[in-house]
């Protein structure tokens, strides 16, 4: 187990730069997840921690040792590939004792620890077959029995879940958890699901053009957002965002609506103003009272447990999201109120949160 | 429906079976006169079969000439070749499949050059620099040629079976705790070694038994003996080969 240390790192394939100036720390047995969209640089970071990709500046440390020149089979990490890459030759046993052979560890000690992982994963009725005879499901927990066979320094996985079905992802993505909380290893995983980034981890690293856009624990992502990246990227249905200028002390937004300044917020008159309100933070009320909004209801979507309704407000396709069913009727007027607490303010020209 | 399908069918049967009958009759009536005694060749005019056959032929073939050592000497050089030929070019393929390096550009265009210049044109350079070296006929001469000759095709053929197989098997061994060259022997040519080696190996068998061992019938069968083996014992192997880098598999 070890700590992980990313200073200053930067990243160009040729001319073309991907990562830039990225500074992280990584503590002993924190289950780290780096979440952006496609192409922001992600697999290119982790595979800079596995040895896999050169480093063009910057350094990076495994427990205070500088590793930057350490052969990939040197640093005592283990990684879970998106294709699994499981050896197709081998069998399941075979592929996970790989490692420890090339470690010339004893026979015995690797039948135990192959045992205990196979027992760890519910692997032990396969163990004779070829990765070519297993399920999707099965190869990937083989690629995760692999990693956890050699109690390594520390794990990483890119997107280890994204080719499996939802029902075998999310059932994969408890196992993941309650795998760390046993083992309890230093962890660094990517995804672009931004649900799997909410469930697993203990420190979210949301990225974008390669850059880090905040660090924080999963709820500070959620609550207080840096940014407008990621204020959109975390949270589903993604929040709603309304243009408008601050207008003598209130938010004109782009249809001529006026929304009120959440109270310790300072804005200069004239400033534009990106607000940004969850659908699940939108409220339905039975009757207007002040301050509140009527619109008509555009399209209702059932998600089963609650409801996605759509409605044309504030110059904008407002999404509400609602535990209430039956309460939206396609035509139908509705009131609608922002509780001024839910609202996020985002400076549009920087982009940066406001208060 | 099932009656179209039935006819189609037993039609179709009896067009492979009468191409096949066309492409072997050559090798039948090689057969047929390898088997005829010398006196009946001219007397009993055309046959399906002699009316007696005798291994009269095989047995001075192998006992009078210098067929046996002739075979021995092309299976010695082809084994060798074939080899060499795998060796080097897996080796070389692997790098222009994985490595980015100065000069790749070059390399692959000279290569593909050397596969433009007809033998006959290279005899007499290649005279020229292997009799200072004492390399002219000998096997050890022979082996350089034909491996000089293959290993260019052999090379391109190998680096796009690298190319179908996905770099993430070599990261994982390597993070697994495998050099790049342990790696590649036990992950990767391992996966190629029985799709290639027969391809790449056979590249080198095949021109050197369709050498014609002077008009001697039996000479002609007992020489296609090895290549129809190996076409039979590779055949399996052939057709995976050469589609193996085109789809993911
Ligand atoms: N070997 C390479 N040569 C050139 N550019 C590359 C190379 N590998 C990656 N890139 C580029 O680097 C950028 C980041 O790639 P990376 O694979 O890290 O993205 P990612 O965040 O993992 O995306 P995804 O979610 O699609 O996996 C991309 O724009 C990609 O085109
Ligand atoms: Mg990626």
């Amino acid at each position: 187990m070890a700590s992980i240390t990313i200073e200053a790192i930067t990243k160009t394939f040729g001319a073309v730069p991907v990562l830039h100036d990225i500074d992280l720390s990584i503590g002993d047995g924190e289950f780290v997840v780096l979440v952006g969209p496609s192409g922001c640089g992600k697999s290119t970071l982790l595979r800079m921690i596995a040895g896999l990709e050169d480093i063009t500046a910057g350094e990076i440390r495994i427990d205070d040792r500088r590793i930057n020149e350490v052969a990939p089979k040197d640093r005592d990490i283990a990684m879970v590939f998106q294709s699994y890459a499981l050896y197709p030759h081998m069998t399941v046993a075979d592929n996970m004792s790989y490692s420890l052979k090339l470690r010339k560890t004893a026979r015995e000690k690797i039948a135990e620890a192959v045992g205990a992982a196979a027992g760890k994963l519910g692997l032990d009725p396969l163990l004779q077959r070829r990765p070519k005879a297993l399920s999707g499901g099965q190869r990937q927990r083989v690629a995760m029995g692999r990693a956890i066979v050699r109690h390594p320094k520390a794990f990483l996985f890119d997107e280890p879940l994204s080719n499996l079905d939802a029902r075998l992802r999310e059932q994969m993505r408890a196992e993941i958890k309650r795998l760390h909380k046993s083992i309890g290893a230093t962890s660094v995983y990517v995804t672009h699901d931004q649900i799997e980034a909410m469930t697993l981890a203990d420190r979210i690293v949301a990225m974008h053009g390669g850059i880090i856009q905040q660090v924080g624990n999963p709820l500070d992502l959620y609550d207080r957002p840096a940014n407008l990246f990621v204020a959109g990227f975390i949270g589903s249905p993604a929040m709603n965002f309304v243009e408008g200028h601050c207008r003598a002390g209130v938010i004109e937004t782009t249809d001529g609506s006026k929304v009120a300044i959440p109270d310790g917020i300072q804005l200069a008159e004239g400033q534009a103003i990106t607000i940004g309100v969850r659908p699940e933070h939108v409220r339905i009320v039975a009757t207007p009272e002040i301050g509140t909004y009527t619109a008509r209801v555009d399209l209702v979507e059932p998600t089963g447990f609650g409801t996605i309704v759509h409605v044309h407000l504030l110059g904008q396709d407002l999404k509400i999201y609602t535990l209430e069913r039956g309460i939206a009727v396609v035509g139908q007027p509705m009131h609608i109120a922002l509780d001024s607490a839910r609202l996020h303010l985002f400076d549009r020209e920087t982009t940066n949160r406001i208060g | 429906m099932t009656r179209k399908r039935l006819i189609l069918t037993v039609l179709h049967r009896l067009a492979v079976l009468a191409y096949v009958a066309f492409a072997l009759f050559p090798l039948f009536w090689l057969l047929k006169v390898s088997v005829t005694p010398t006196s009946l060749l001219y007397t009993e005019g055309v046959r399906l079969w002699p009316s007696q056959a005798s291994l009269e032929h095989y047995k001075f073939v192998l006992t009078h000439s210098s067929f046996p050592t002739f075979f021995l000497n092309s299976t010695i050089v082809s084994a060798s070749t074939a080899v060499i030929v795998t060796i080097v070019s897996s080796l070389a393929g692997y790098a222009m499949s994985r490595f980015v390096f100065r000069g790749k550009y070059w390399i692959v265009g000279l290569l593909l050059l050397t596969q433009m210049f007809p033998l006959v044109m290279l005899i007499a350079p290649m005279f020229k620099m292997l009799s200072p070296l004492g390399l002219t006929n000998s096997l050890t001469g022979l082996v350089i040629v034909y491996v000089a000759f293959n290993v260019p095709f052999a090379t391109f053929l190998m680096q796009s079976f690298f190319d179908g197989i996905p770099k993430d098997l070599e990261d994982a061994a390597m993070i697994d705790g495998a050099t790049r060259f342990t790696a590649f022997r036990q992950i990767i040519l391992p996966l190629t070694l029985k799709a290639t080696t027969f391809p790449v190996g056979l590249l080198s068998f095949v021109s050197k038994f369709s050498v014609d061992f002077g008009q001697m019938m039996a000479a002609g069968v007992l020489a296609l003996i090895p290549a129809c083996l190996f076409f039979l014992l590779i055949q399996r192997y052939l057709v995976q080969g050469l589609t193996a880098g085109a789809v993911k598999g």
